[in-house]
């Protein structure tokens, strides 16, 4: 199978570097996905081409292994420096296992990002985020309040109590509340991401406070469960589910009304976004340096920070508009 | 028997005092709409006690019920999105649980291994065995037909069906426990098992039977849990096993088997759901929360324990008189 791919991925070579010959011209940038067949990853790659087609001169490889490991990445890449792509943005398996593969691609003059899923600092020009925990924060309190004209009582339903990234976007959230005077956020509790529990959890915040007017839950399963429960009580009009959640799960309580929108990264935006960084940074209209901002397109600008890392914008929102599109996605 | 009774009033006395001490901080509580609810909420660790209080009554346990339950769970969701009816599915998982807990019951008796070390086995190779079949993937609410959701919550006579099949299990369970050859032997196995080999009962035998009983409760379960809570994923009931042994050893349930009844495991789940569903809403710090359900089970046990203790047999009464 392996012998049969290697033939295949020569054959391709061979072909590509015809044609690259043929059209000089023509930027090749490859989007590596930590494994082919993931719905997230396709609509990436749907991003990207979007991107080549309004930059015109690009040429997107998108590839990736068959499962998700860092051994295949590695022969995805080697086969790709012996394409010469131009420019090589990967969303990878394993931070550190990537490095010296990734190393080498830049020795020889490939350019090299992450997205996604980053890679240690010394095997990448540039990282791309979806997003960063201070828009995280600010976004799950906004779609409260774009729901609550009037304002009202919201409380926070969480993953465990010492779930890093949880307590980070909400202690990044109560920093912003402050801009959204009509919103009261009258507590948090835990669901420790287990669906009976999260319920429970939920159940009794309305019953605690029976002014409630939304759930914020950044977690899939917290929000699935605070929705069911919202369901059940038949508060569906009353309180509003919002927070983190993929569209997949979501998408019969959005149609239900349980909850009006939520937010995840857009993975169009995302391969839109990394395919712009890389296609700037291989033309040499950008440098990888902390502090440079460099411009993607239609999602405007990206800053990096210290570690070269950007945050590309807000999680993207999905409500009844959008939904039907998103839920086959991922 | 006495003291089989008094134990069952002081847990009963324990459950009121409890309720009374969530109403003076949450008045709302103790309405009977949300004793109802709470009931309901319930009923899954109840019907898994009961299970689990045969498998302990014949000195086994059963670690692999919250598994099973997620396991049979994935399997009502999955037929569900292939179409197949309501009757049919709850036929099939209820007869899948109980294939699941005899291949348990089967390592038990025929293999004679601990039956601690086998279900801890088949407990991980059953959540495995959900992962190759969905490849990790979640079952949603809209991916679920109305009428599968539907039916646990159908309000019969001011209950849902959720609860009336708790109420319906623990009668079963009681008849089965107090009027049946096979309830007896659950007792004779645990209480003395070479008595019961001379009273021509087999131990191994009833070991599977007990294994298969609490499979199949599981599997009835793990519908129920799926169309509850509307997802159906890998982890649904992570540790929920552990929640089923405390119930039982809240209830009195001896953990060395051969002693238990089918009121004190109700209370026992009762008492443990009452803190689950009350913890939320009397506002007392999720940090503590654990602490306070772990305190409460180590309490209710000490308490049990205690009132359990005979106090010793003199056996030289003469000696005694001397001193």
């Amino acid at each position: 199978m392996s012998i049969l791919r290697n033939i295949l991925t020569t054959a391709a070579v061979a072909s590509a570097l015809m044609a690259g010959t043929a059209q000089a011209e023509t930027m090749r940038i490859a989007l590596v996905v930590k494994a082919l067949g993931i719905g997230f990853f396709e609509a990436a790659n749907k991003g990207a081409e979007e991107a080549a087609k309004e930059l015109g001169d690009v040429e997107i490889i998108y590839t990736g292994p068959t499962d998700t490991t860092a051994e295949g990445q590695i022969e995805v890449i080697n086969s790709l420096i012996a394409q010469r792509v131009d420019a090589i943005a990967v969303s990878a398996n394993d931070t550190d296992a990537l490095v010296p593969t990734l190393k080498k691609a830049m020795d020889r003059g490939i350019t090299v990002i992450s997205w996604d899923s980053g890679v240690a600092p010394e095997g990448r020009m540039m990282h791309l985020d979806p997003s960063s925990a201070p828009l995280i924060g600010n976004t799950i309190i906004k779609l409260a309040a774009d729901h609550l004209p009037e304002g009202g009582e919201v409380a926070v339903l969480s993953a465990t109590t010492t779930s890093t990234n949880q307590n980070t976007w909400i202690e990044e959230m109560n920093k912003v509340a402050g801009n959204y005077p009509n919103v009261k956020v009258v507590g948090t509790v835990y669901g420790d991401d287990l669906a009976d529990k999260s319920y429970r959890e939920a159940q009794g915040l309305m019953q605690t406070y029976p002014n409630l007017k939304a759930i914020i839950a950044p977690t899939s399963v917290g929000i699935v469960a605070a929705a069911q429960a919202v369901t059940d009580a038949g508060k569906i009009g009353q309180v509003n589910v919002t927070g983190l959640g993929l569209p997949s799960e979501m998408a019969g309580h959005v149609k239900s009304g349980a909850s009006k929108s939520f937010a995840i990264w857009n993975p169009i935006d995302l391969g839109y976004s990394a395919t712009m960084l890389a296609h700037h940074l291989a033309k040499g209209e950008a440098k990888a340096e902390p502090g440079a901002t460099i411009p993607i397109g239609r999602m405007g600008e990206v800053t990096l920070d210290e570690n070269n890392t950007a945050a590309m914008a807000d999680p993207f929102t999905y409500d009844a508009s959008n939904i039907d599109q998103f839920s086959s996605i991922f | 028997m006495s003291i089989l009774k008094s134990r069952e009033t002081i847990l009963a006395l324990a459950i009121l005092a409890l309720l009374a001490a969530v109403a003076s901080r949450f008045p709302g509580f103790v309405a009977p709409a949300n004793l109802a609810r709470v009931f309901t909420d319930t009923s899954p660790l109840i019907l898994l006690a009961l299970g689990q209080m045969a498998v302990i009554l014949t000195k086994c346990i059963d670690l692999s019920v919250a598994a099973n339950l997620a396991l049979c769970g994935m399997v009502a969701a999955l037929m569900n999105g292939a179409g197949v009816p309501l009757p049919l599915i709850l036929l099939a998982v209820i007869a899948l649980g109980a294939m699941l807990g005899a291949v348990n019951g089967l390592l038990v008796w025929k293999l004679g291994i601990p039956s601690i070390v086998v279900t801890l086995g088949t407990m991980t190779i059953y959540r495995g065995t959900i992962f190759l079949m969905t490849g990790g993937a979640w079952i949603n609410a809209h991916q679920m037909s109305e009428g599968f959701k539907a039916f646990p919550r159908a309000v019969i006579l001011g209950l849902p069906v959720m609860a009336w099949i708790g109420i319906a299990g623990i009668a079963a369970m009681a008849l089965l426990l107090t009027r049946t050859p096979l309830g007896r032997a659950f007792y004779a196995v645990g209480g003395n098992p070479h008595a019961a080999v001379y009273a021509g009962i087999s131990v191994g035998r009833t070991q599977f039977a007990a294994f298969v009983l609490s499979g199949a409760l599981a599997g009835l379960v793990g519908y129920l849990w799926v169309a509850r809570y509307a997802v159906a994923y890998v982890d649904i009931a992570g540790g929920f096993e552990l929640d089923v042994v405390a119930a039982c050893v809240i209830g009195g349930i001896a953990i060395a088997g051969g002693s238990g009844t089918v009121a004190g495991a109700v209370m026992g789940a009762l008492f443990l759901g009452i803190i689950k569903n009350a913890l939320p809403v009397v506002g007392i710090s999720p940090f503590w929360q654990m602490a306070i359900s772990g305190s409460a089970i180590l309490l209710a046990i000490a308490f049990n324990t205690l009132s359990q203790r005979d106090g010793g047999r003199i056996i030289l009464k003469k000696a005694e008189a001397a001193e």
